[in-house]
């Protein structure tokens, strides 16, 4: 029964990590780029919930929906500012290097307004746990919304890249920026609207992981952030599908590996996974083997 | 060689130059006032300078360091209050050898390097003897410090074996291995369980002190620990596999030797799944009433090894409540009271050694290190606290119980 319950916790953890690695796994498969301070826009989702919920008292729904929208502009407005001017810069590190100031940024800036004290985040869920075989095997209401907002997001986001316009768009600037341009595809649009599509989804994440983890400090999106991207090269980076494969094995592992193994080593198996994938399968679970053409 | 000469003809012209200027500044001072203003003006500056060399030797200055922000902050905040509390008390009452006391405190965000920035910036002021650090792993930094300038440094809650490893640094609370021990002397004298599981932090100095001392100790107990899981700095948001392997083994109280955040965190994850033990804790989980937008009815019947309880009825701990809640709008914590005791600690010895404020920080310490185990204290967090050479206290355990939202003595 408890080998039961921890599965269910590593899924639940495990969505949670998978709807961050999608944020993470778009950016790269359109933009080439990994945007380190992802895990930051999850924390800033998780303060604009607690300041609109806890000390505004206003409802929890119209606090996801507001800290949807911050995390938007705040992504978009990250991309406009930081990321799209070194998009031509000689070197890719240049991006990466920008991307780590962003997050440093946005820990210390939240650090300024909200303080370094833990805040208790007040859960948005309100369905109480589920009691199954005789109350031997609980399961939270966070648990259950987590992945029921995993499998959602997922199934919405490969409808929406794969049927709609601006999902093809996504997929064409992703093959060959140059050519989708030749085409008349506005690029650095597509590449805006990508940046929105993830911190919104960013959002979704700091909720689900503060209800489940109820703790937040500027600090909370930094770990989360970097599992998440673990999550996105386990699953085959710039891989929808992957991303949600990876975050949910990822999970489960870290759980069991907790359990089973030992509780204080649980980071080290899961960077070990990392490290087995990448030896056996550079291009992650479900990655393409892409050729180099000369 | 030729740059040496290079940087020393630098020195030396600036040394000259220094030295010019000098000359100007004592000519002009002894220059006889021209007109009445100016004689004005310089008396002024004489009453001025006589003023400083007063207060330079007619205080005692006592630094603080803590953290009064960050993850620890509930901590250095109480104790700051509190030690100011105590000052003033003192001052009041003519002072240390009748000299009265300044006290100055510096936040160190619960940071080891922050905490030693501290310590250099009180001793830019001044400081004399060290009321501080208030975290372990601060104070282990800052007593490497404090021992090689040899400043007097008693430490109000830094509990780590190594706080005072130096024989020039003093504690007011239990040491992590004494509080590990008293846990387990308090739970198998009470007999409050039978099975016992724990989930400390790894990472961290000290919650692995008190479990390894706990553990020791629990041999010669009549109960059993049927589970003992650790988590990490990095890995500390989700206890839902600790708990479970303690519900599975039986566990009618989890032993958390941790802080007050992490605390927090698996009060509310137990209650999610359905688990209520007894939780029993040391001095870290004080605090968790504090934490913000916490349910503390989760926190109810959590029991916690501490020397100190708002409501109890000696008159002692009654005037310290009374004076605090007027002056900081709060109830004191222990972390509060050992700072108190520690200022008048500071106070007995120095009446002891007979210390004057013109000493220098060594033969300070020289005499108050002499002094601090001949002392008797009677205080808030123990009656006939004595010290021994090594910094170590002497003092009962006493345990406290969270009930309708505050501690209660038991």
């Amino acid at each position: 029964m408890s080998f039961i319950s921890y599965l269910i916790n590593g899924v639940s953890l495990g969505s949670v990590y998978a709807i961050i690695a999608l944020g993470y796994t778009m950016v790269y498969g359109i933009a080439k780029m990994l945007n380190f301070a992802h895990g930051d826009v999850i924390m800033v989702g998780g303060f604009a919930v607690f300041t609109i919920v806890s000390t505004l008292g206003l409802p929890p729904i119209l606090g996801i929906l507001i800290a949807v929208v911050i995390c938007t502009a705040l992504g978009m407005a990250i991309e406009r500012v930081a990321y799209k001017p070194l998009r031509n810069a000689s070197s890719p590190l240049a991006v990466l290097i920008t991307a780590i100031g962003v997050s440093y940024l946005l820990q210390n800036v939240a650090l300024l307004i909200f303080g370094a004290n833990t805040k208790s985040f007040t859960s948005v869920v309100a369905i109480s746990p589920l009691k199954l075989a005789d109350g031997q095997l609980i399961i939270s209401g966070e648990t259950i919304v987590t992945i029921i907002a995993g499998i959602i997001v997922m199934i919405c986001l490969t409808l929406f890249v794969n049927k709609s316009k601006a999902g093809q768009a996504m997929l064409a600037v992703s093959e060959d920026k140059g050519a989708a341009q030749l085409m008349g595809i506005n690029v650095n649009g597509t590449i805006a609207l990508t940046f929105a599509i993830g911190s919104a989804l960013a959002a979704v994440a700091g909720v689900l992981l503060c209800s489940a983890y109820p703790s937040l400090t500027p600090y909370t999106g930094a770990m989360p952030g970097i599992k998440a991207f673990v999550a996105a090269v386990f699953g085959g980076i710039g891989s929808i599908p992957g991303a949600m494969i990876g975050g949910i094995l990822l999970g489960i592992i870290e759980i069991l590996g907790k359990a089973y193994i030992s509780s204080q080593m649980a980071d080290a198996i899961v960077f070990a996974v990392l490290i087995i994938v990448l030896l056996v399968k550079p291009t992650g679970i479900l990655g393409k083997n892409i050729q180099e053409k000369v | 060689m030729k740059k040496f000469n290079k940087i020393m003809s630098v020195v030396m012209a600036s040394a000259v130059t220094a030295a010019l200027f000098a000359g100007c500044g004592n000519a002009d001072e002894k220059t006889p006032a021209a007109d009445s203003s100016s004689e004005a003006n310089n008396a002024e500056q004489e009453t001025e300078a006589a003023d400083d060399t007063a207060s330079a030797s007619g205080v005692f200055k006592i630094g603080g360091i803590g953290p009064t922000t960050g993850s620890a902050a509930v901590y250095g905040i109480a104790v700051q209050n509190a030690a100011q509390l105590a000052v003033d008390e003192i001052n009041a009452a003519g002072g240390i050898n009748g000299v009265p006391i300044e006290f100055k405190f510096e936040d160190d965000e619960c940071d080891a390097e922050k905490s030693v920035n501290a310590y250099n910036t009180l001793k830019d002021w001044g400081m004399q003897m060290l009321m501080g650090t208030v975290t372990s792993g601060c104070s282990v930094a800052v007593a490497e410090k404090t021992a090689e300038d040899n400043m007097f440094q008693l430490t109000p809650s830094g509990s780590s074996v190594d706080c005072v490893k130096y024989d020039n640094a003093f504690r007011v609370c239990f040491s992590d291995p004494n509080q590990g021990a008293a846990s387990a002397l308090y739970i198998g004298e009470n007999a409050v369980a039978s099975k016992i599981a724990v989930i400390y932090d790894s990472s961290d100095i000290y919650s692995s002190g008190i479990y390894e001392k706990f553990v020791t100790e629990a041999a010669n107990q009549p109960f059993e620990i049927v589970s003992a899981e650790a988590f990490t700095a990095d890995n500390k948001t989700d206890f839902s596999v600790q708990l479970q392997k303690a519900k599975d083994a039986g566990a009618e109280l989890v032993f958390l030797p941790i802080y007050y955040t992490e605390a927090s965190l698996i009060l509310s994850q137990a209650s999610t799944m359905g688990y209520a033990p007894i939780f029993f804790g040391c001095d870290g989980l004080d605090g968790i009433l504090n934490v913000e937008n916490f349910d503390t009815s989760l926190a109810e019947g959590v029991m916690l090894l501490t020397p100190f309880a708002a409501d109890a009825e000696d008159e002692l701990t009654q005037n310290f409540v009374t004076a605090y809640k007027e002056k900081f709008g709060d109830t004191p914590n222990q972390f509060a009271a050992d700072a108190y005791d520690a200022i008048y600690a500071i106070k007995a010895a120095g009446e002891k050694a007979g210390i004057t404020p013109d000493m220098d920080m060594s033969a300070m310490c020289e005499a108050m290190k002499g002094a601090m185990p001949e002392i008797t204290l009677d205080g808030l967090t123990g009656i006939g606290m004595t010290w021994d050479a090594s910094g170590e206290p002497n003092k009962a355990p006493k345990a406290v119980k969270i009930t309708d939202g505050v501690y209660t003595a038991m």
